[in-house]
């Protein structure tokens, strides 16, 4: 159990009605890694996600979690199991302080004895700290992101997944995410990134699945970044 | 005009009222507010409660309130999780649709269940005496309408301390503003929505035990009106925030009380329509709601 990967899916399927819009797809994420799925719009990397976390049923394969099948769990299940999902669009609570939107991420604690404390998410990212009593929605786009991850951290999970969480911002704020999911490799999670910037992604993450039509077509590594040829034929099914 | 025919004593009951359909209106609101559910059957909660009332009524009186809420609380409990629980995720109007079902349903069985002695309609008498008048400044007001007005601020401002102070309330609150993202984070679907659902008894329960002293012969259609009056109340606030659904609760219990003060006394069968009157007027000058500010249009059932 222990030398499972902190996150596996096998033959993942999920269809839409009659559509299939996860075909096939397997992947693996272990501790202190970053795994990136890049692909154009519609290609299935948003639902893979949320079938991981049990927003959408799979309809065929398995989603194990340190080696336990989290497969047609409710998502409150998943999250008290150690799986945190970023979301896109950050979906924070607007009308929420920043310290209250913390708190709510502490319901994904596995046990009530854990670690209440927002400390730690209050030193990765201070400006949190500063405008704590402040309401989230007066927060910039990036300060939202930033406590739309912090308030996934704070939950202590094992699986981090991120859907686009660059998705809106400034270029230099995009630096800072990028920068930011790097420490948190480092931190020993486990890291599933979903993004569009494709480039910066393959160049981050130990290595990247390029999902099209739903199947994974090609995985590359951070080598493949600055082969401008590979990751445009990638991106047009080559 | 109305000044000269609307005195202390009209304006006192006309808060009484508010308080009590305010009381009400938080109550639906809640389950509302996590099960985006309007649960027509609440008004079948209270006359529960008030026959729980006058069937013990010659037990001692905070045994008899006690039986009440036990009643009341069990019954939303079991509404839970046998109706609104499979039709988790249904469109709004089946969702609606089955809490008509369940009001009539309870109105039936509490016929069957008062009519064994004959006679329809059983009275509460032990708390009756809360009835009487009182002298306040001068204005005669009666005991159970201070006693109203004490109670609906207490639990308010309980309830307020709750959602906003402790987790549960916290986690109540984000899953009426987004759920899904709630439940993403961990929150847990069945403990909120039964916390609500808890909650809205307790509060359906001392509406029972409020409306049984001033009413004190309890009926299969005991608080019916009470009930259609404030869904329109919570409509006219603003039923998707708490505070707004209160305010259109406790708007329309005064707007009644005052409009029965200043009606003559033949006149009081125009009630419901001088009422419902002003609730047209208000939907056509504000459709999102008296108390929504800043808001576009939203939804109604």
């Amino acid at each position: 159990m222990t030398d499972a990967p902190a996150l596996s899916v096998r033959n993942l399927e999920v269809r839409y009605g009659a559509v299939p819009a996860v075909r096939n797809v397997s992947l693996d994420v272990a501790r202190g890694e970053i795994v990136g799925l890049i692909g154009p719009n519609g290609a299935g990397k948003s639902t893979t996600l949320h079938a991981i976390m049990g927003l959408v049923p799979a309809r065929e394969g398995d989603v194990t979690v340190a080696g336990a099948s989290v497969l047609g769990k409710a998502p409150e299940w998943i999250a008290r199991r150690g799986v945190a999902l970023v979301p896109e669009g950050r979906r924070i609570y607007p009308d929420f302080t920043v310290e209250e939107n913390l708190r709510l991420g502490l319901a994904g604690l596995r046990t009530t004895r854990s670690n209440r404390s927002l400390t730690g998410a209050y030193e990765l990212f201070p400006v949190l700290h500063d405008f704590r009593r402040r309401h989230a929605g007066l927060l910039s786009g990036g300060q939202q992101q930033q406590l739309a991850i912090a308030r996934a951290l704070v939950a202590q999970p094992d699986v981090l997944l991120l859907d686009e969480p660059s998705l809106g911002l400034a270029p230099s704020l995009v630096d800072s995410v990028f920068e930011t999911l790097a420490k948190i490799r480092d931190g020993g999670f486990a890291v599933l990134l979903v993004e569009q910037r494709a480039q910066r992604t393959v160049a981050l993450a130990n290595r990247t699945h390029v999902l099209s039509n739903g199947e994974l077509r090609l995985t590359l590594g951070p080598e493949d970044a600055g082969d401008t040829e590979k990751m445009v034929s990638a991106y047009l099914g080559g | 005009m109305i000044y000269a025919v609307v005195d202390a004593q009209t304006l006192a009951d006309a808060v009484g009222l508010g308080a009590v359909y305010a009381l009400m209106a938080v109550g639906i609101g809640l389950v509302f507010g996590v099960l985006r559910l309007v649960n027509f059957a609440y008004g079948q909660l209270i006359m529960a409660g008030a026959y729980t009332l006058a069937f013990t009524s010659h037990w001692r009186v905070g045994w008899s309130i006690a039986a009440c809420v036990v009643v009341v609380v069990a019954l939303s409990l079991v509404m839970d999780r046998v109706v609104f629980r499979p039709l988790r995720g249904s469109s709004p109007a089946v969702m609606l649709v089955a809490t008509f079902a369940i009001a009539f349903m309870l109105q039936a069985i509490a016929l069957l269940v008062d009519i064994r002695d004959n006679t329809i309609g059983e009275i509460a008498t032990s708390i009756a005496p809360l009835n009487q008048p009182t002298t306040v400044h001068g204005v005669e007001v009666r005991k159970i309408t201070i006693v109203a007005v004490i109670v609906a601020a207490v639990a308010l401002a309980l309830l307020a301390l709750l959602l906003t102070r402790t987790t549960i309330g916290l986690h109540m609150r984000a899953a009426a503003t987004d759920f899904g993202t709630a439940r993403l984070l961990g929150v847990q679907a069945n403990r909120v929505i039964g916390f609500a659902v808890v909650l809205s008894g307790i509060l359906a329960a001392i509406v029972s035990v409020i409306l049984t002293v001033q009413f004190p012969f309890v009926g299969p259609d005991f608080a019916l009106r009470d009930t259609i009056v404030v869904l329109v109340g919570v409509v006219v606030g603003g039923i998707d925030r708490l505070w707004t659904a209160t305010l259109g609760g406790f708007s329309i219990g005064f707007a009644t009380g005052v409009i029965n003060g200043a009606l003559p006394t033949e006149q009081t069968v125009f009630l419901p329509s001088a009422v419902f009157a002003l609730v047209i007027l208000v939907l056509l000058l504000r459709p999102a709601g008296l108390f929504a500010w800043g808001r576009g249009p939203v939804e109604r059932v």
